[in-house]
């Protein structure tokens, strides 16, 4: 049961300017009603996409509404998938084709759901991410997985990203926490035994 | 060698830990190298809105659920507050309940489901019935998990992906937290409740201060809240980016497990319980990556202005404006008040309110009921008001009966509904109408959290009853005597 291995992301970018995105933006709690993991894309920012709910009424100034913005990486001010647990928001994104998030700071149960779903989560710093956000909608990012790196194309600045060790050879080879868990059954139960 | 390990065993024994390291430590199976640790699941709350993909992962490999016993069920996102006893109407809400009933079936799950007498919010139920205790790894999908760290417990929300792990083998891979204290000494002030306190903490260190932490709330005034109130605050613990949030367990802790349904029994069960609990707790010089030291006195009545939980001030202050308020929410102020139709430097406190709703996982346990019956017994809701009252527990809603509280409000003008998330999120059918304001003792306070275009203002149950009685803004202190 493996995901899709990741590695090397290169891409435009859609920009999203804003810090403090919560996971109720990302997808609305009345979407949250489905008992399988399909189809979340097509209410992510459900509410900023559209006027009052309808879909024939895409707001404009949204970014995922403007055609000039691109690609499968999406950059996020600070603070990015905070609020609720629900991991909805992370099938959201990688349901509507984003590969990689960019932000400098991310929640930590969106982390942690992102990394379970392939979707790569990758923090940089406050002056790397307006770096980013000056770039026009032209241009292009270089996720480097392997070397840990993010390239912005255009302007050749580069920095090294953090992921835990464990996570990044899980994300490089599609495997998932639950194979190793599973695996791991002889260690619970002789924890189990001693507690 | 063999001295040696002793010898290690020994100093690591005599090292000064914290609440959060004592428990974690008796809880790692095993650590991966140079990563995350599997971490032993001592109790799993499950609720039918992030719980049905984990089973089809669970179907689809064949396996069932490992420890059945260690885990419970309950549906509280998706039921309606009246009318429990008929058919959900929504369609997709009825399926993704009876998903869950059905999975608890094949699985063996107890399930407090609608009907049952113990059924309700799931961070409200799992206290009140004594599941949760001192000492325990407790997880659920659904961030606020952390509400239950108020016993001494490692609580923390998860995704569904994890909520299959667990389901498979009451295991987790985690990596430790940074370790944070946040000290709240002193006596609180007239008309200040543990919501002013936890959503004054919010307004200081803001809404993603503590991410990437477990967080400690110790302190003079932390020891002396009741149990109801100490989860109040872990429970908003989430809203500060915090992993969890934890407080120690105490006589007031012990006192309020004692007896419960699934509380260890009297006698020997109970003692030896007693003398484990007892350990769980910082020893004094243990180190914190981050400690933060707040007065008491400081607090006054609370209410957010903005789309998030750190967006608070004193209710007698004027909103901020982009020049007073603190950097993390400076670029987004504009675009909040734009969505709450308040504007820069205003003064919150008159402002007319549309909804009161007295509920959720944060704030509608019997105490939080009791406290706004005696604050509006004798006195009248606004008429352009509506007021919902939610209690979280089928066990509270027999309570308030039974104390006469539902009389109060009834004479009030009040609504007293059945139990569940209600109009904490809209995904039930309670949902608050696009613009208006609701002043609400939930948690969140997102765009369109109580229903699209919903504003919300976040304040404790008194500030929120003396909003139903005004039907403004008000300092509750004004209406206590
Ligand atoms: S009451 Fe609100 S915050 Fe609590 S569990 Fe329900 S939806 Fe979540």
């Amino acid at each position: 049961m493996g995901k899709a291995k990741v590695d090397i992301i290169h891409s435009r970018f859609v920009p999203l300017n804003m810090e403090n995105v919560d996971t109720d933006q990302i997808i609305p709690a009345r979407f949250l009603k489905a008992t399988t993991r399909d189809g979340f894309g097509k209410n992510l920012f459900r509410d900023w996409r559209y006027e009052n709910d309808d879909e024939t009424k895409p707001k404009a100034d949204f970014v995922l509404n403007n055609n000039n913005f691109t690609g499968s990486i999406l950059v996020a001010a600070k603070n990015f998938g905070c609020g609720s647990s629900r991991e909805h928001a992370a099938w959201a994104i990688d349901d509507y084709g984003f590969r990689a998030v960019v932000s400098s700071f991310f929640a930590d149960i969106f982390k942690n759901n992102a990394l379970n779903n392939g979707l790569l989560p990758v923090t940089v710093s406050e002056d790397f991410l307006q770096a980013i956000f000056q770039q026009g909608n032209e241009a292009t990012l270089t996720i480097n997985l392997s070397e840990q790196k993010i390239t912005i194309d255009t302007t050749g600045e580069s920095e090294s990203f953090e992921i835990n060790s464990y996570k990044k050879t899980c994300l490089l080879n599609g495997y998932d926490d639950i194979d190793y868990l599973l695996s791991s059954k002889e260690d619970i139960l002789a924890f189990e035994t001693t507690h | 060698m063999y001295s040696l390990s002793l010898l290690i065993g020994l100093e690591i024994d005599f090292m000064s830990k914290t609440l959060f390291e004592k428990i974690w430590a008796k809880h790692i199976v095993k650590t991966i190298e140079d990563g995350p640790s599997v971490l032993y699941i001592d109790t799993h709350f499950i609720h039918e809105v992030t719980s049905p993909q984990a089973f089809n992962g669970l179907n689809k490999r064949g396996i069932k659920v490992f420890r059945p016993k260690q885990t419970v069920a309950t549906a509280d996102h998706n039921v309606p507050t009246l009318n429990q006893h008929l058919p959900i109407k929504e369609e997709l809400s009825r399926m993704q309940v009876e998903a869950l009933i059905k999975n608890c079936a094949e699985h063996a799950v107890d399930l407090y489901g609608l009907g049952h007498p113990f059924q309700g919010i799931v961070h409200v139920i799992g206290p009140e019935l004594g599941i949760t205790q001192p000492g325990m790894t407790i997880v659920c999908g659904d961030s606020h998990t952390s509400t239950h760290g108020a016993f001494g417990a490692i609580a923390f929300g998860i995704g569904t992906s994890e909520v299959e792990m667990v389901l498979a083998t009451q295991c987790l891979l985690q990596t430790k937290p940074k370790l944070m204290r946040i000290n709240v000494e002193g006596a609180l002030n007239k008309g200040v409740v543990s919501k002013d306190i936890v959503l004054y903490i919010l307004s200081k260190i803001s809404a993603s201060g503590a991410t990437g932490y477990a967080v400690e709330f110790a302190g003079s005034a932390i020891r002396s809240l009741s149990m109801e109130a100490r989860m109040t605050i872990c429970n908003m613990s989430i809203e500060m980016g915090g992993r969890c949030g934890l407080i120690a367990p105490d006589e007031t802790t012990f006192n309020y497990i004692q007896g419960r349904e699934f509380a260890p029994p009297a006698g020997d069960e109970w003692n030896k319980k007693m003398a484990a609990w007892k350990q769980l707790h910082t020893d004094s010089d243990a180190i914190f990556d981050k400690e933060y030291h707040f007065d008491a006195a400081d607090i006054q009545p609370m209410i957010t202005y903005g789309t998030n939980p750190g967006m608070g001030i004193g209710i007698t202050e004027n909103i901020p404006t982009t020049e007073t308020i603190n950097d993390t929410d400076r670029s987004g102020l504009s675009k909040s008040l734009a969505y709450m139709g308040l504007h820069q430097g205003e003064a919150i406190k008159g402002k007319k309110v549309d909804y009161v709703f007295i509920g959720s996982c944060t704030n509608s346990r019997i105490e939080d009921l009791r406290m706004v019956a005696s604050f509006v017994q004798g006195k009248q809701k606004a008429s352009d008001v509506e007021v919902w009252i939610v209690p979280g527990s089928k066990q509270v809603e027999k309570q308030a009966k039974e104390e006469g509280i539902d009389k109060i409000f009834e004479a009030a003008g009040f609504m007293l509904r059945q139990p569940g998330c209600s109009a904490c999120l809209g995904m039930n059918e309670d949902k608050i109408p696009a613009g208006k304001y609701c002043i609400s003792t939930s948690n969140r306070n997102f765009e369109g959290r109580q229903g699209a275009g919903a504003r919300t203002l976040l304040a404790s149950p008194l500030t929120a009853a003396a909003a139903a009685i005004t039907g403004v803004v008000t300092d509750v202190r004004e209406l206590l005597n």
